[in-house]
């Protein structure tokens, strides 16, 4: 009772649309928990929260039934690395771009979230790209198309910041391949990567230090000017005090034990390596470290530190205990991360709900939120995928998708506005190119 | 009586457009649109000395002013451009910052080792948000405007006699300055400076930091970060300077300190929501200019208060564009719904204005506005849009923008409706000075 109390007040607020039937069951489906086992039956969504999952639930009165029909749920698909939803995603005229953030960019109309909602994923891992040796901070957000930014964000997910090593950061401030681009900045090379992450963590510690003189100081009834907060040396600050998770990109195993090694100097722990392709080859590490690896199925080769990489990255990493998801990078991949974990059965061997794990209570857990989300248990957010077949099938198509028990996504529906939405794109398209057209003499304003 | 209302438009006709004026002037039995409320039929308004010394329907007509005979004329406040550039000289962004190189260079000028460095490249010094680039917050429009341009004259015979102008380039532009379109000096022509700080929010960049959305957003909010700590640093030190570090000066804080408002750039809703919450954090009054879709963002726009200048350049087909490019609905739907934004916002209740940049002829800024009403704002309203509306967002509406006693004396008379195609503008009056716009070539009123 206490529990739903402050539900009412958290969750309603913003849902109030759904409020006044705000229980759902969904019956005669085969449910895959992830984390319990899969069973066949049904679940009781009350307020946005999964109350009830077993073979008989008791819908009460009033309540919204859905009949899954004998298809399959699934906890809805969590992508740890995204760059969908945001107007900007490098800052890469600076080395250190940890001032800026895709929370301040959220573009919650963009359309990439109505399609990896279309591909069951309902929960991703903004992240700033990869330009910098320390890059912006990310936002995670949940696909709750409609609806504008603050109700999108992910509220109370743990901040982070992306940080790149290797190539891209190395590229020296977004240099164009033929050359052309002729503004440059450091660094250049995999040592002036650590550097600049060096150097920044050693600004950080000073700042700190001297944030903390002065508060002491002043304590002491001194009269002195505050310091000027420092937005690129806070989050870094924030790290330090392992209040800000560290997402790094990364690739080969020389770099990632050099970042590893960097962060236990300065006392600080990386929370996922991101595509952490060579990540088998120091897995124990890794795994010594604490670090989570987010990382692609089989999507290799398209750079030359993206060469020696094995699909079994995933299996291997996760088989040495390492903490393993799979992510996009990618609007397209996105769509479908139900094949890309289904890979990690083909190689590596992993069961079925190892494979679910890596796009849903992994990835829930690398980012803090798998007390929220993850799997399919009481309490948890009513984030589901139904699915016409099992999801580690190539035929599976998503049919609906529920976040905090809401339907964001019906493919009947889908398919039903399209005749519409293609007729009025056309009447317009047509009515403005003729308007476009050059009047009489075609002559154009001065 | 007669005999001197002869002789100054036989003067009018001999000295391009403009008399030799006595400054006391009566226009009688005119339509007059005041502007701030319903219009008066046969109303007279007297102006002397730069201002509107009364006007009504039954004002007596001092012994000694200039009579006009209104009969057939409309009289309306003087039109204000409320952004604009009029005046000012171009923007010279080659001398502030360094020429990318052009884009017929030769490729392969990069022989040798792959670290030689070509002749013509330039490092970036990596400068971020501290060493305030693309700034010049202290510009003021009002010092910088040059009465002798002509676009001032172009303008004014439109029926325009205020331009709220502000510097146009960089991140912190500048600061903008309400002028009057006629004076011997940029100092007779200034009404009210500054009137606001114009920030532009870059999304790329080749010289250097902000060169992404969020790198922009990041600066400009460690700016007013900055310059809230520099002002209590000031303050302190002004207190009591002994035993304190001196606070360096700051011009570029300076600047921003002066500025009684910010203008953001928003022209989706999604741009409209992202500033309305931006300008809450920076706390400080925000007006924000585009609003393409202010169509479909009246309501954040009225919960928030935030006033909108809107682009009276309405979204066009791109005439020179690929004929088979597929444009999204949405894309579609703004081009068509665009000009519905100020009825939108009129019923709302949302303060807004019109502002002209990208038109270039006079009869193109009418027909634009001409569309608005088309789309369900009244003619009241689209008049208020471009007089008292602005000068109500800057500020300065205690003397600029309504035809009302003590006001000053801009305004403009015309043989019909403002809106009208064949409508005329007969007499533009600045600061009380009387302007006879050249007579339009025999058979196109332009």
């Amino acid at each position: 009772m206490h529990r739903r109390k402050l539900l009412s007040g958290i969750l309603l607020a913003p849902f109030a649309a759904y409020a006044a039937d705000g229980t759902v069951v969904i019956r005669n489906a085969k449910i895959l928990t992830v984390t319990k086992g899969s069973l066949e039956g049904s679940i009781l969504i009350r307020d946005g929260k999964i109350v009830e999952v077993g073979p008989n639930v008791n819908a009460p009165a009033g309540a919204k039934v859905i009949d899954a029909g004998g298809q399959y749920v699934m906890p809805g698909i969590i992508d740890c690395h995204s760059h969908i939803a945001t107007d900007a995603v490098n800052e890469g005229a600076v080395s250190v771009s940890s001032m800026t953030g895709t929370g301040d960019t959220v573009n919650p109309e963009d359309i990439g979230i109505y399609r990896a909602l279309a591909g069951g994923v309902t929960t991703a891992n903004i992240l700033h790209g990869s330009a910098n040796a320390i890059g912006g901070k990310n936002v995670v957000i949940k696909m709750r198309w409609g609806k504008d930014t603050p109700e999108i964000v992910f509220d109370g997910a743990m901040p982070g910041i992306k940080f790149a090593l290797g190539e891209n950061p190395k590229r020296r401030g977004g240099a164009s391949e033929g050359g052309l681009n002729t503004r440059l900045r450091y660094p250049a090379t995999r040592m002036g990567v650590e550097d600049v992450i060096r150097e920044a963590f050693t600004d950080a510690k000073a700042y700190k230090a001297a944030l903390d003189d002065y508060n002491a100081r002043v304590a002491k009834g001194e009269r002195l000017i505050q310091p000027r907060r420092d937005l690129k040396l806070e989050p870094l600050v924030e790290v330090l005090e392992g209040k800000r998770f560290v997402h790094a990109h990364c690739y080969r195993a020389d770099e990632i034990l050099m970042l590893l090694r960097v962060a236990d100097e300065f006392g600080f722990k990386i929370r996922t390596l991101q595509h952490v392709l060579e990540g088998y080859k120091v897995a124990k590490e890794i795994k010594e470290h604490g670090a989570g690896a987010s990382t692609f199925s089989d999507w290799w080769s398209y750079k030359v530190e993206a060469f020696d990489a094995i699909p079994y990255n995933a299996a291997l990493m996760h088989k040495k205990g390492v903490l393993v998801s799979l992510n996009s990078d990618s609007g397209e991949l996105m769509r479908h991360l139900n094949q890309e974990a289904a890979k990690t059965v083909r190689y590596g061997g992993l069961t079925d709900d190892e494979a679910l794990a890596l796009i849903t209570i992994n990835p829930a857990k690398q980012l803090a939120i798998d007390n929220r989300v993850g799997s399919i248990e009481p309490g948890k957010d009513a984030d589901l995928v139904i699915y016409d077949k099992h999801p580690l099938s190539n035929y599976a198509k998503v049919q609906k998708v529920f976040i905090d028990g809401q339907v964001y996504f019906d493919r009947d529906t889908d398919m039903n506005e399209r005749a519409a939405k293609a007729e009025r794109k056309k009447a317009l398209a047509e009515k403005q190119k003729a308007a476009a057209r050059p009047a009489g003499n075609g002559r154009r304003p001065q | 009586m007669k005999r001197r209302h002869l002789l100054l438009a036989a003067a009018g006709a001999f000295a391009y457009g403009q008399t030799g004026s006595p400054g006391f002037y009566a226009i009688q039995n005119a339509m007059i649109h005041p502007a701030s409320g319903p219009a008066i039929p046969n109303g007279t308004i007297v102006v002397r000395n730069g201002l509107i010394e009364a006007v009504g329907p039954s004002v007596p007509v001092p012994a000694g002013a200039w009579t006009i005979d209104g009969k057939g004329l409309h009289v309306y406040p003087g039109l204000i451009d409320a952004l604009s550039t009029w005046g000012l000289p171009a923007a010279a962004p080659a001398a502030a910052r360094p020429a990318t190189p052009a884009a017929d260079a030769p490729t392969g000028r990069r022989r040798g080792g792959g670290d030689e460095t070509p002749a013509n490249v330039q490092f970036l010094d990596d400068g971020g948000p501290e060493d305030r680039p693309s700034n010049t917050s202290w510009l003021k429009a009002g010092d910088l405007v040059q009465p002798a341009d002509a676009t001032l004259t172009a303008a004014r015979n439109a029926g325009f006699t205020t331009a709220i102008v502000f510097p146009s380039t960089g991140v912190f532009a500048g600061q903008g300055s309400a002028v009057n379109l006629s004076g011997g000096r940029a100092g007779d022509m200034v009404v009210g400076s500054p009137v606001g700080q114009y920030v532009t929010l870059p999304t790329r960049s080749t010289a250097g930091f902000p060169a992404s959305l969020m790198g922009s957003i990041a600066y400009v909010r460690q700016i007013y970060i900055d310059a809230e700590q520099y002002k209590a640093a000031k303050a302190m030190y002004a207190q009591n300077a002994r035993g304190l570090q001196r606070p360096a000066y700051d011009r570029a804080l300076e600047g921003v300190l002066e500025s009684p408002r910010i203008l953001l750039p928003a022209t989706r809703k999604v741009d409209i929501d992202r500033m309305i919450r931006f300008g809450k954090e920076l706390k400080i009054p925000v007006v924000l200019y585009g609003g393409a879709e202010a169509w479909r963002a009246a309501d954040s726009l009225k919960a928030s208060g935030v006033p909108i200048l809107l682009n009276l350049k309405w979204p066009e087909h791109d005439r020179d564009g690929d004929p088979d490019a597929v444009e999204s609905l949405r894309t579609l739907e703004t081009r068509e719904l665009a000009p519905s934004g100020a009825a939108a916002l009129s019923k709302a209740g949302v303060r807004f204005a019109f502002y002209t940049t990208g038109l270039e002829r006079p009869a193109d800024v009418r027909r634009a506005v001409k569309r608005a009403v088309d789309a369900g704002l009244s003619n009241e309203e689209a008049l208020r849009a471009m007089t008292l509306g602005a000068a109500e967002i800057y500020g300065v509406d205690d003397r600029l923008g309504s035809l009302e006693n003590g006001k000053i004396a801009n305004l403009f008379v015309t043989d019909g409706d403002w809106l009208a195609e064949r409508t005329n503008v007969k007499m533009v009056f600045v600061d009380g000075k009387k302007f006879e716009p050249a007579p339009a070539p025999a058979g196109r009123a332009e």
